[in-house]
């Protein structure tokens, strides 16, 4: 090990750097290779550990294999209707038009998906989406998608070995290695970023002209959570400190199907498969409760009855869908009134049942991480009895705000692409749109940080200013009896989860504001004993101010937008307003604190508009837009 | 609740054992109390994880003996006052406390000829019957948590077999690949001859420890063995040799084995571009 006292930096150039190895880095990674440009990865964990690994029911893609209806348009129409009109609609497009060749090139480069019987991908029902559109591998479809670009990195770097002499010369993942900040010359643009080992806690800069922001969610911030303690708003933090806005930050997902029991799994996720495969919610009383919380926007397309809505899983084209599939933010809502009424579960959820409706082989086949999760960290048969679960932070449809074609930044040589991103989901995002997300903007951020890279040489950066991050990265070591980081987290935790949560009111959020305010001058002296050796209270010291930063721009966000619509439920203001409806908030940080601003909703192209009828429309649009 | 005595490995490869008394409440598991013991007690222990929930891998280190995931290990399975014990895996390199140098892993990972579909085929082309991607999709619910490697005798016991022997999860990796229907390469020379098949003895201790329950030795290993085999005495291969055509074997990826003595990822980093 080498010595890790001294305040030492590894230097790198590269064209392109991207942070974050999940779906999206990892496929922005090898675009940007692709496009000859000398690229580095950089990981938080391990090589292949990245949170796109929890993903579990699949990647939605208008294949058209299981149902040959299917098609981009449909998968549009379904995005835009899931996200409740906010979506940027250019993203849907894009997205809806471009997953099925990622999909497919997954498969190339070695994916070995479930097939159907006439050899092809096979494709399962879920939430929102019109036809079976999620290619998947049983419920562990993120892992099958990370290995397989994991796997396509390394054919690539092998590719170099042989031309080149050097598996790394073209492509290198750095992985266990965090940035804290990117560094940016006098008109803005981006020059490098600055990190350090969590191996040795040397520390690392990297000079590049592009930055792709790939970091994933906020979930840390929230008690309940479905996400791992990498997501800790790392990649929204860094784009606010380096100059850019974040759009639709006060929507945020709560699945509506996380572990309730034991509290040590407590908010761990159960795939919406398990549904989407014949699963059905019971409440205490044994009643179907999803019946009675379709609304009004969504009644025309869902079952009245369960006979018609069971006999939609063998006969889609006679019956409607099943009420437990309306999307992520309505079935969430639904199970937290159902307990709020006194109709819940023992351990405060809801009864999810799939033994009953699928033999006890056919569920194992199926569902098989649900299956082993239950068993080993619940004691529950899930092919005998019922499981309990309620809702859990899982996703935030706000991020970056980016140029759909090319994922830029209002940041010159600033990308952004994946959860990281604001946009693709509007308000709500369908379950199965992440991972094509992850591969569509991906490669787009790849191919438009490639192109940055190529109209702009390195610039240098400024050592006045690496030196001092440099020295506040190492405060926390040196602060003697200061404040626990862990105390501080968990306390941030609470607040958010308990004022800024699934449903939302004025009062509540103002005293989240003040609640952030504290813990962020108790956050000046956060306290972290011991070396740079891979030491996680440091780490974590390092982390909260992210998470803080992003807290305070979900609330801000939170209490200016005055009415509900999708994941962001308000009791003061519980109707969707139409008004609203061609809003989006845009956060940014100034020098004197955090500012909002209003940016109008690009209008969905008439050609595309036309895939709506009117009928539905008049529940979305104002008077004005209709005529 | 309960008070529960867990000793924890301090330190780097010449650390010690440290003791402590740490809550743990019902439906816990071993990864709890480790995280338990670092918001209360000592904030600097390494401990390496992300998921949480059987997932990732990342949180592999050795519970009285055994290797194992840390956030699948139930404290309900040791005795109420059962001492518990936790060291990292003990067949790579300790960076600090519970967390170890796995880029042997990786290095192993890059020497395998990757997925090679035909240059004829293009994307979209397969078509593939589930029972024929059933075999490949058992080998790819493994975790890379890297406890099969951990716990193989052939590496465990023996240092210098590392270079020569890249244990059950990447042996598994070349049947995966052979077994792929599309795939055109043929890793079986290699996988006897640089990639160490010869020194599986069929131990099974790497199906018993994975978490995963992949029947690495039944299913992948020995039916790899069988193909080595085969390939010894096909007729074709055989041919080929005697008439003198170039052998279709794949080679090993060149430029990507590390010489012995070249250190860890972070000595390589220390002479680069500095």
């Amino acid at each position: 090990m080498p010595p890790t006292t001294e305040a030492d930096i590894t230097r790198y150039t590269y064209d392109v750097v991207v942070i974050g190895a999940g779906g999206a880095g990892l496929r922005a990674a090898i675009a940007a290779r692709e496009e000859g440009k000398r690229t580095a990865v950089i990981s938080k964990s391990l090589f292949g550990k990245a949170h796109t690994v929890m993903a579990e029911g699949g990647a939605a893609a208008a294949l058209g294999n299981v149902n040959a209806a299917d098609e981009w348009t449909v998968h549009f129409r379904d995005t835009i209707r899931g996200g409740k009109f906010l979506n940027d609609p250019r993203m849907a497009e894009l997205h809806a038009r471009e997953a099925p060749e990622r999909i497919l090139e997954l498969e190339y480069w070695g994916a070995l998906f479930d097939r159907t019987a006439e050899g092809r991908i096979s494709q399962r029902n879920f939430g929102g989406h019109e036809y079976p559109r999620l290619a998947h591998v049983g419920d562990r479809t993120g892992l099958e998608m990370i290995r397989t670009l994991q796997q396509r990195i390394v054919a690539l770097q092998q590719a170099d070995a042989i031309e080149l002499g050097d598996p790394d010369a073209m492509l290198r993942v750095f992985a266990e290695t965090t940035v804290v900040e990117l560094l940016t010359d006098h008109t803005g643009a981006i020059t490098g970023a600055f990190g350090y080992r969590r191996m040795d806690g040397g520390f690392v800069l990297f000079e590049a002209p592009s930055v792709v922001l790939a970091t994933g969610g906020i979930g840390k911030a929230f008690l309940t959570t479905s996400n791992s303690w990498e997501y800790t708003g790392d990649g929204h933090a860094l784009a606010l400190q380096a100059g850019a806005s974040l759009i639709n930050m006060e929507f945020v997902q709560f699945h509506p199907t996380g572990m309730v029991w034991p509290p040590s799994v407590k908010g761990l996720l159960v795939t919406e498969s398990v549904r989407g495969d014949g699963g059905v919610l019971r409440n205490s009383e044994g009643a179907r409760f999803m019946f009675d919380h379709v609304p009004d926007v969504f009644r025309a397309h869902y079952a009245e009855t369960e006979e018609e809505a069971d006999g939609w899983y063998t006969d889609p084209a006679n019956h409607r869908r099943p009420p437990e599939l309306l999307p992520r933010d309505e079935v969430a809502r639904a199970i937290n009134s159902e307990v709020k009424e006194g109709r819940g579960s023992r351990h405060g959820g809801v009864f999810l049942d799939v033994s009953t409706r699928l033999p006890a082989e056919e569920i194992r086949k199926r569902l098989p991480s649900m299956y082993h999760q239950f068993r080993e960290l619940a004691d529950v048969d899930i092919t005998a009895e019922p499981m309990e679960v309620g809702p859990t932070c899982h996703y935030v449809m706000g991020g970056v705000r980016v140029d759909a074609d090319t994922a830029a930044s209002d940041v010159p040589g600033l990308f952004a692409a994946g959860e990281v991103a604001g946009g693709m989901h509007g308000s709500n995002r369908l379950g199965g749109n992440s991972l094509s997300d992850l591969l569509v903007f991906g490669r787009r951020a790849g191919i438009g940080a490639a192109a940055h890279a190529d109209s702009r040489p390195n610039s240098e950066v400024s050592e006045t200013a690496v030196s001092e991050i440099a020295s506040r990265v190492l405060a926390p070591l040196k602060q003697g009896e200061g404040v626990n980081p862990y105390t501080v987290h968990s306390e941030l935790q609470e607040t958010m989860n308990d004022l800024v949560g699934i449903i939302r009111n004025a009062p509540e959020m103002e005293r989240a504001l003040e609640r952030l305010t504290e813990l962020r001058q108790r956050s000046d002296m956060l306290s972290a004993p011991g070396d740079r050796v891979y030491n996680p209270g440091w780490h974590l010291a390092l982390a909260l101010p992210n998470m803080m930063l992003v807290s305070e721009a979900v609330t801000k966000a939170a209490l200016e937008r005055t009415e509900s619509r999708g994941g962001h439920t308000r009791d003061d203001f519980p109707d969707m307003s139409s008004e609203w409806r061609r809003v989006n908030l845009a956060v940014r940080a100034e020098e004197d604190g955090m500012t909002l601003s209003r940016i109008p909703v690009a209008d969905i192209p008439a050609e595309l508009m036309k895939l709506f009828d009117r009928e539905e429309l008049v529940k979305y649009l104002t008077e004005e837009e209709l005529s | 609740m309960s008070e529960r005595v867990f000793r924890v490995w301090r330190g780097s490869g010449d650390g010690g054992l440290t003791e402590y008394e740490v809550e743990a409440n019902e439906g816990e598991v071993v990864l709890d109390i480790l995280l338990r013991l670092q918001a209360t007690q000592v904030p600097d222990l390494a401990v390496r994880w992300n998921c949480k929930a059987g997932k990732c891998g990342s949180c592999s280190v050795e519970i009285n003996g055994m290797p194992r995931l840390s956030c699948m290990t139930r404290m309900s399975i040791f005795e109420p006052d059962e001492v518990i014990t936790v060291v990292p895996l003990q067949t790579f390199p300790v960076v600090r406390d519970l967390v170890c140098d796995v880029s042997f892993n990786y290095d192993k990972a890059r020497e395998i000829p990757s997925f090679t579909p035909s240059p004829d085929t293009a994307p979209g082309d397969f078509r593939m019957q589930q029972e024929d991607v059933e075999r490949g999709q058992e080998f790819r619910k493994c975790i890379e948590c890297f406890l099969c490697n951990d716990v193989c005798h052939v590496i465990r016991d023996h240092e210098e077999n590392k270079e020569h022997f890249s244990g059950p999860r990447y042996l598994m990796r070349v049947a995966e690949l052979e077994m792929h229907p599309w795939d055109t390469a043929d890793r079986r020379k290699i996988a006897q001859e640089e990639f160490g098949m010869g020194y599986c003895n069929i131990t099974k201790c790497c199906t018993e420890v994975c978490p995963e329950n992949i029947q690495i030795t039944d299913n992948s290993l020995i039916p790899l063995k069988e193909r080595v085999a085969d390939r010894k005495y096909d007729p074709l291969v055989w041919l080929g040799r005697t008439i003198g055509r170039r052998p279709t074997d794949t080679p090993i990826v060149p430029n990507t084995r590390r010489p012995a003595d070249a250190g860890t990822i972070i000595g390589k980093e220390e002479d680069e571009e500095g």
